[in-house]
């Protein structure tokens, strides 16, 4: 243990702790900037490159950086000086001067590290007027998109794709006062190995890296009266969107979410969760008729996007493994687009489907030219819990004032199963609870697989489905992939089923989500809101939804049946 | 075996020279689970360089892999240094420099005067190899300001109305050099 005093008050902390916990640990607020701890992601950003957390120490000449400097026994630091003040400001003064001062106009306006610091430091005016750099704007991808010239070179970004994603699309390029983070060679983003995780967008402090918006799109179609304009949201929304309106995280907000879009003008609001007990209904009989065969094992699951991605650039001799199972985004807008379209006698290419997603992928994903059905697609419009927040707020609409709604039938029905989509491990469990009972043909007393749930790396489990033990392991992030992937390469593996979700906790922590900085305290609140709303729901077995078993009789046919199979399936 | 960068990349330069580069490679015995392999990057960069005369993507994607790193470290890499070059350059390389004090004196008018007799834009080679344009910022020569160099001969003060007769100086030196060394 190591004693020290910050502001003339004594503490002691463990050996190799930094200024920056030390005064944490007393409630002393050091402002940072480019630091960044997310540890229990294995991910720490100490390149100190802003020094906006300098501090005194006695007996040193210059400034620390609090984030940067380890403590030491006896040292005195001080916070709040003249001197650090005023060093901190003019630090910020210079980042700002090269600086867009478009904050009114600005995506990240309100949830930007850097505008906030400006607003505590009291900044009112731009004091130094230096030469500022001038790059143009990436959206080539359609869901990301890169703003260079609102980069204040903290790295985060980098750490995040290099370390934790394990993905090393981003490099800092170039030198000085040129320099700039961005992809290979400053390509544009669709030539480079980008999953769209979208988790560089979710830790970058400003608008450098943003979600490629469609709230205007959004809107056309809404106020387009030759159009019947649907909307989807996905599992994770309804345990995360409350917090942009100050609802307490962990709270959901189903019922409220759905009166707030029909407000908005939707025709018709459906549950991309009907799509998740769609998608384990396919993805059982496919985990089934696998086992049965012993071909192409481990099934790897498909709903995510970025991993589909990332298998395609990193292990492209293992796309043969994915489930061929659209993710339930796809197969909601699909069903949309056919069943729906039939029943209500509209022309799939007079029905706009809007998806709401925690997630940039998403966005990618419904380009995808496969992606569309007879010409049309599959999904028009694929749009973040920020940006239905946005929107939302735009329309007049409060939703902790709102009185609780249903979703619209017949793709509102949903089950528990379902919903845990939106955590890690939730495809798997949901999955579990199906083929058990199929392979088995007994009824699961217990749906609870806890073992598979939770944030460390990789869990593992083997269920007993009454003589065939099955292996199934679920991780989430991509460098927790890459190790599972090496494996099942290398064939030291022994799973049947692997699930895997690109962002860290799965799509509660998705790059389309509420900001959290470094709270993963909300991610862990987000999961629970979850878990709970499958532990309240009546029917927790996907295959049980009778609005999934009434589309198979109407107009699917069997499962993993022929037109199940052209409608509801792809292939990478 | 870590996976990097398997998009395939078409390749157009010769696969002797890539023989080379591998040999040269291969001698430093790179054990691709150990950090420290990464101290060689520049020495192999250099080496590439010094190869293919420039360092494009298919060179890059090529050593990446060697290393078993990101494509993107590499680039990272080359663009720090201003040495390495992506592009290929000619036997006499042309910078005019566009900082500011070059800039307000007209050094634009002198690159775009540049660009016009070679007929080729910044960035690019002639057709025979023998001139490549590039603009740089700031080369710490303000007071000629604006500023060329080509090779390491610096011009001062140039004006338009001097790039032909600095362009006819080279194209003599050159014609000079591909004749016969003794008549
Ligand atoms: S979206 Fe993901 S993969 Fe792409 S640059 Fe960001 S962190 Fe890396
Ligand atoms: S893009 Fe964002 S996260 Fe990345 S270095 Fe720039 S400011 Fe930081
Ligand atoms: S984990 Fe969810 S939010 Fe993240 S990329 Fe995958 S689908 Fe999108
Ligand atoms: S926050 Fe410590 S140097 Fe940036």
């Amino acid at each position: 243990m190591v004693n020290l005093t910050i502001d003339n008050r004594p503490v002691t902390v463990e050996d190799g702790a930094t200024i920056l916990d030390a005064a944490r640990q007393l409630n002393i607020r050091i402002p940072t900037l480019c630091y960044l701890d997310l540890h229990e992601l294995k991910m720490v950003n100490k390149v100190a490159s802003c020094r906006i957390c300098s501090v005194e120490v006695a007996g040193r000449h210059n400034l620390a950086p609090a984030c940067a400097t380890p403590v030491a026994e006896g040292m005195e630091v001080t916070t709040n000086s003249r001197r650090v003040l005023f060093t901190r400001r003019r630090l910020l003064e210079l980042i700002l001067s090269n600086h867009p001062f478009n904050c009114l106009i600005c995506a990240k306006s309100t949830d930007c590290e850097l505008q906030a610091l400006a607003w505590e430091f009291g900044i009112n005016t731009k004091r130094y007027h230096g030469e500022e750099t001038s790059f143009p704007i990436d959206k080539t991808s359609g869901a990301l998109k890169r703003d260079p010239d609102k980069c204040i070179m903290c790295r985060r970004c980098e750490t995040m794709c290099n370390e934790v994603q394990t993905v090393g699309a981003l490099t800092a390029y170039g030198r000085g006062f040129n320099v700039i983070v961005g992809p290979a060679e400053m390509k544009p983003f669709v030539d480079s190995n980008c999953t769209y995780c979208g988790q560089c967008v979710s830790v970058c402090p400003t608008a450098a890296l943003t979600g490629h918006g469609y709230i205007q799109e959004t809107w056309n179609a809404i106020f387009d009266p030759t159009k019947t304009v649907v909307v989807q949201v996905a599992p994770a929304i309804r345990a995360t969107i409350g917090e942009e309106f100050g609802i307490a995280p962990g709270t959901p907000v189903t019922g409220k979410l759905v009166a707030g879009l029909r407000r908005l003008g939707f025709d018709a609001v459906f549950d991309t969760t009907f799509g998740a007990d769609l998608t384990i209904v396919e993805e059982a009989n496919e985990i089934i008729q696998r086992l049965t065969t012993g071909e192409r094992l481990p099934i790897l699951t498909s709903c995510c996007p970025s991993w589909i991605n990332f298998i395609e650039y990193q292990f492209p001799n293992l796309k043969y493994m994915p489930s061929t199972c659209k993710s339930p985004q796809q197969m909601t807008g699909t069903i949309a687009k056919t069943y729906y379209a039939q029943k209500i006698g509209v022309k799939p290419e007079d029905i706009v489907v809007v998806a709401v997603m925690p997630c940039i992928a998403k966005k990618y994903e419904a380009r995808r030219p496969e992606h569309e059905t007879n010409g049309v697609r599959d999904v028009d419009y694929s749009i973040t819990t920020r940006e239905l927040a946005k929107m939302l707020k735009e329309g007049g609409i409060d939703l902790r004032f709102m009185d609780e709604e249903e979703f619209d039938n017949p793709l509102g029905e949903s089950t528990g199963a379902g919903v845990i989509f939106g955590a890690t491990g939730g495809v798997l469990e949901a999955a579990l609870r199906t083929v058990y009972e199929k392979v088995t043909g007994k009824e699961l007393t217990n749906v609870d697989f806890t073992a598979v749930r939770g944030l460390t790396d990789v869990r593992e489990a083997v269920i007993d489905l009454g003589g065939r033990q099955l292996r199934v392991a679920a991780g989430s992030g991509l460098g927790n992939a890459r190790k599972i992937l090496e494996n099942v390469e290398k064939g030291t593996s022994q799973y049947d089923v692997i699930e895997i979700m690109a962002c860290p906790g799965g799509c509660i922590n998705g790059g389309g989500q509420p900001y959290t900085r470094d709270r993963l305290d909300m991610i862990q609140l987000r999961t629970q809101a979850l878990y709970s709303i499958d532990a309240r729901s009546a029917i927790r077995k996907s295959h049980e939804n009778p609005s999934v078993i009434k589309l198979y009789e109407e107009f699917l046919g069997e499962p993993g049946g022929h037109k199940a199979h052209e409608l509801l399936h792809t292939e990478y | 075996m870590p996976r990097v960068n398997p998009k395939p990349q078409e390749r157009v330069l010769p696969p002797e020279t890539y023989a080379e580069l591998d040999a040269f490679i291969a001698a430093l015995h790179l054990d691709r689970e150990d950090e420290r392999r990464k101290e060689s990057l520049i020495q192999v960069l250099h080496k590439a360089q010094h190869l293919f005369g420039f360092l494009p993507e298919e060179v890059q994607l090529h050593i990446a892999d060697a290393f078993a790193i990101n494509h993107a470290e590499v680039s990272g890499v080359i663009s720090f240094y201003n040495y390495f070059t992506t592009t290929p350059k000619g036997k006499y390389q042309i910078n005019v420099c566009l900082g500011t004090a070059c800039y307000v004196n007209g050094a634009e008018k002198v690159l775009q005067e540049f660009e016009h007799i070679l007929g080729i834009r910044s960035g690019q080679v002639t057709e025979d190899g023998k001139f490549s344009i590039e603009s740089l910022r700031c080369v710490g020569a303000c007071g000629l300001a604006p500023v060329v160099t080509i090779n390491d001969r610096v011009y001062g003060k140039v004006q338009p109305g001097k790039v032909q007769e600095i362009l006819e100086h080279y194209l003599v030196e050159a014609s000079g050099e591909e004749a016969p060394v003794h008549a």
